[in-house]
Order: structure tokens, then C-alpha cells, then sequence
């Protein structure tokens, strides 16, 4: 599915179990093409619901990290990164098996982003199934606005982001329910309905958003802690809280 | 004010062969979707609000049937062609003021199985609502937990992807 207004191509990818939407100005539309394979490419590489993966054969024994395709061994370096900085909550083992995928996603869209501003645009985003980097502005100046839906009342946003050359994660409850498990108990993070993290680059600001929500409410600490990142959060019981600089993004 | 109608059938008429996948039919269509909608607010409304005077962007809350004959000053019907979908006709109305959509009608709908049923009682509603919102807000895309593939179609984002 692709269109969009004058001078501006919108097109929705269906990859790695979700969508990945693109804005793009029309004259880039080229690049569009390429990250969508990129994206693919990883999907075939890093999926752990594919047997024949990279990540599914190396999960389970069966070939050596030298075997595998050299991203392999560079998401992994990054994760051990993030799970220092992240006092542990951040893990490549969410739920007892091997599985990244709480860092490749982000990274995967990172990079797609970087392939359109190759390409010559300087005004784009890329959202990864609701986890969206945003380079330049929106055109004219003006700055990407990101809503950021409310988890506890579908269909509704609970704020809206505006910035510029900057990435936006959220992790929460998602449609099936309780995902993200706490490394340190074993147990589903329950503290927050959801947790929106504001970087530069999608790669670490996923990832952090990811440790986040796991850490529930000593996220806000920790993040206010990182340079360069801010953090608004939904707590289950229906209230909320953000980091001192949240606010430069608020419009 | 054609392509919008047309995004917007477009959208709904890819919605209803997406639903036709679905093989679990609740024998329950109401009481169901009411579950699966979540706090969406679509609960309840096993009838149709025929002359619901609500705003339109309450979730879960759309007429059906024309108001074309329900227009206040500075409001303008606009109808779109019949979409055919795998289950039926399928056709929207807006209503614009200053160029925006206000409200939403549905003309026709599929009402032949539970299947339609779940479509006209849920995803409707909740396509419409989203639809609205995200024009309301003007944003450029949406940041939430993450949806699958699925459930994208239901999503905002896939209002703002669509709209024109």
C-alpha cells in the first residue's frame, strides 16, 4: 500500500510480525525500495520464530557465531552494552531463550532511516510498529509530531511529541497482553502501562525504552540519568509522570 | 474531497478481507467483540444509535443511515461510491466542516453473517473514531506498543498511512 499528499510517499510494509510505515518525500522514493529489502533481509536473519534463522540456529547450538551473518556479532556486542548500562534489565534472553529482537528492531529501523537520508532525503521517518525515527523536519520547517497513543484507552493519544532528527519508542502492554518480563524476577513487568522513551537514534532509545518498562517505576531515575534521553510514562493505576526534560518536546 | 471518501472506503473495504481471515466467529458477536474491544467503547451497542447526536469523536459512537437531512449550518455531506468488498457493499458518508471530517455514516454495510456483524460492531467504529483523532491531532505518525501485523489495520497509524 503506497501513497500519499503532493510531494510526499507514504508506503506500509508488512515485516518482521508488524508494519513499518514510511513518509518519505516523493523524490526519495527510490531509497524505499532498498530499506524495505534490508528490513526483509533482517527479518530472515534475526527472527526467532524462524527456524532456519541466524538467531534460531545460533539460539540453539547448532552453528557458531562465526558461522552466522557478521550483524550477529555486532547486535550482540550492542546488547552486552545495554545491559550494562541498563543494570540488567535489558536482556537477550527475555523469556528464557535467545531473542534480540528487543534491539534489532529499533536498530533495523535506525538503519532503513539512514539509507533514505543516503539517498538524498533530509526530511523522513520510518515507524517500526510504533517505534519511529525521525529525521530532519516535516518540511517547511516544521517539526515531526508524534502522538503518543494512550494504553489504557485504545484509539486515543495520550500526548503528542514534536522535534526534529530524533527517535520515539514506546514499549508497553501490548495486544497480547503482558510481554516484557523483568530479568531480575522472572515475572512480567506490571508497574507501567507504558513507557515512551525520546533520543537521538531509534537504536538505543528502543532498547532503553525496552529496560524501561521492565524496570517500571525506577525507570524514571535511570532515565533521567542518560544524556540525551527523556522519558513519559503511564503507570497501570492510570497516572503519570516524565523526566525534568520531557518537556522541550511537549507542544 | 473524493480522494479522501476514497481513502477512507479504500481503508474499510481492506479491513473487511483482512476480517475475513478470521476464522474463530463468535456465536456471541456483541458480548464477544465487547471483550475484545477492550475500554474502546464499543461495548454494548449491539443496536445501531440511529440518531446519535453525539460528537463524532467518541470512540464507538457513529449513525447510521444519510445526514444529509441532519446538516447544521456550515456542514457538507459528501457520499462515496459503493465499494465492493468479499462481503458486500460497502459505502461511507462524511461530513465536512471548514474541510474537515466531523462525522462518519455508514450507508451500507455487509449484515449477512457474524462476521459482518463483529466488522459493523467493532472495527467500524473503531476505524472511524481512530480516523478522526488522528486528524484532529495532526500528527505525522504514532508511537505506541508495538501492534502486529494484524492489528495494525485497526491502528492510527493506519489512518494516517491511508489518509490522502
Amino acid at each position: 500500500m503506497t501513497g500519499g499528499q503532493a510531494g510526499r510517499l507514504r508506503h506500509a510494509e508488512h515485516v518482521m510480525g508488524t508494519v513499518v510505515s514510511f513518509d518519505v518525500p516523493a523524490c526519495a522514493g527510490g531509497a524505499v525500495g532498498q530499506a524495505v529489502r534490508w528490513l526483509h533481509w533482517v527479518d530472515g536473519t534475526f527472527s526467532p520464530y524462524l527456524a532456519d534463522s541466524d538467531v534460531s540456529r545460533f539460539g540453539a547450538g547448532e552453528v557458531a557465531l562465526a558461522q552466522c551473518a557478521p550483524e550477529l556479532t555486532e547486535v550482540l556486542e550492542a546488547c552486552a552494552s545495554v545491559s550494562a548500562v541498563s543494570g540488567g534489565y535489558f536482556t537477550t534472553t527475555p523469556g528464557g531463550r535467545f531473542d534480540p529482537s528487543g534491539y534489532v528492531k529499533g536498530w533495523a529501523i535506525e538503519r532503513a532511516a539512514a539509507m533514505i537520508t543516503a539517498a538524498g532525503s533530509a526530511e523522513h521517518s520510518v515507524n517500526g510498529g510504533g517505534d519511529v525515527q525521525c529525521v530532519g523536519d516535516h518540511g517547511s520547517g516544521q517539526p515531526w509530531r508524534i502522538g503518543i497513543a494512550d494504553p489504557l484507552r485504545p484509539g486515543t493519544l495520550a500526548l503528542v511529541v514534536a522535534g526534529r532528527d530524533f527517535a520515539v519508542a514506546t514499549s508497553g502492554v501490548a495486544e497480547r497482553g503482558p510481554h516484557i518480563v523483568n530479568p531480575h524476577t522472572g515475572q512480567p513487568a506490571t508497574d507501567l502501562a507504558s513507557v515512551t522513551v525520546v533520543g537521538p537514534g531509534l537504536t538505543l532509545t528502543d532498547a532503553y525504552a525496552t529496560a524501561a518498562f521492565a524496570m517500571g517505576s525506577g525507570a524514571r531515575d535511570w532515565v533521567e540519568s542518560l544524556d540525551g534521553y527523556e522519558a513519559f510514562a503511564i503507570t497501570s493505576r492510570g497516572a503519570d509522570w516524565q523526566t525534568s526534560g520531557f518537556g522541550a518536546y511537549l507542544t | 474531497m473524493r480522494r479522501v471518501v476514497l481513502t477512507i472506503v479504500v481503508t474499510i473495504a481492506g479491513l473487511v478481507a483482512l476480517l475475513s481471515f478470521k476464522s474463530h466467529l463468535p456465536t456471541a458477536p456483541s458480548a464477544a467483540v465487547s471483550t475484545t474491544g477492550g475500554t474502546s467503547g464499543t461495548s454494548g451497542t449491539g443496536g445501531t444509535p440511529a440518531s446519535s447526536s453525539s460528537p463524532a469523536t467518541v470512540p464507538g459512537e457513529f449513525p447510521m443511515g444519510s445526514l444529509a437531512g441532519k446538516l447544521t449550518a456550515g456542514e457538507t455531506a459528501v457520499t462515496g461510491h459503493v465499494a465492493t468488498t468479499v462481503y458486500g457493499p460497502v459505502q461511507i458518508q462524511l461530513v465536512m466542516r471548514n474541510s474537515k471530517i466531523v462525522k462518519v455514516a455508514v450507508l451500507q454495510q455487509p449484515m449477512n453473517t457474524a462476521n459482518d456483524i463483529q466488522i459493523g460492531d467493532f472495527a467500524f467504529p473503531k476505524l472511524i473514531s481512530e480516523t478522526l483523532t488522528a486528524q484532529t491531532a495532526k500528527i505525522d505518525a504514532v508511537s505506541g506498543a508495538s501492534y502486529t501485523s494484524a492489528g495494525y489495520i485497526k491502528s492510527l497509524q493506519s489512518a494516517l498511512d491511508n489518509r490522502a
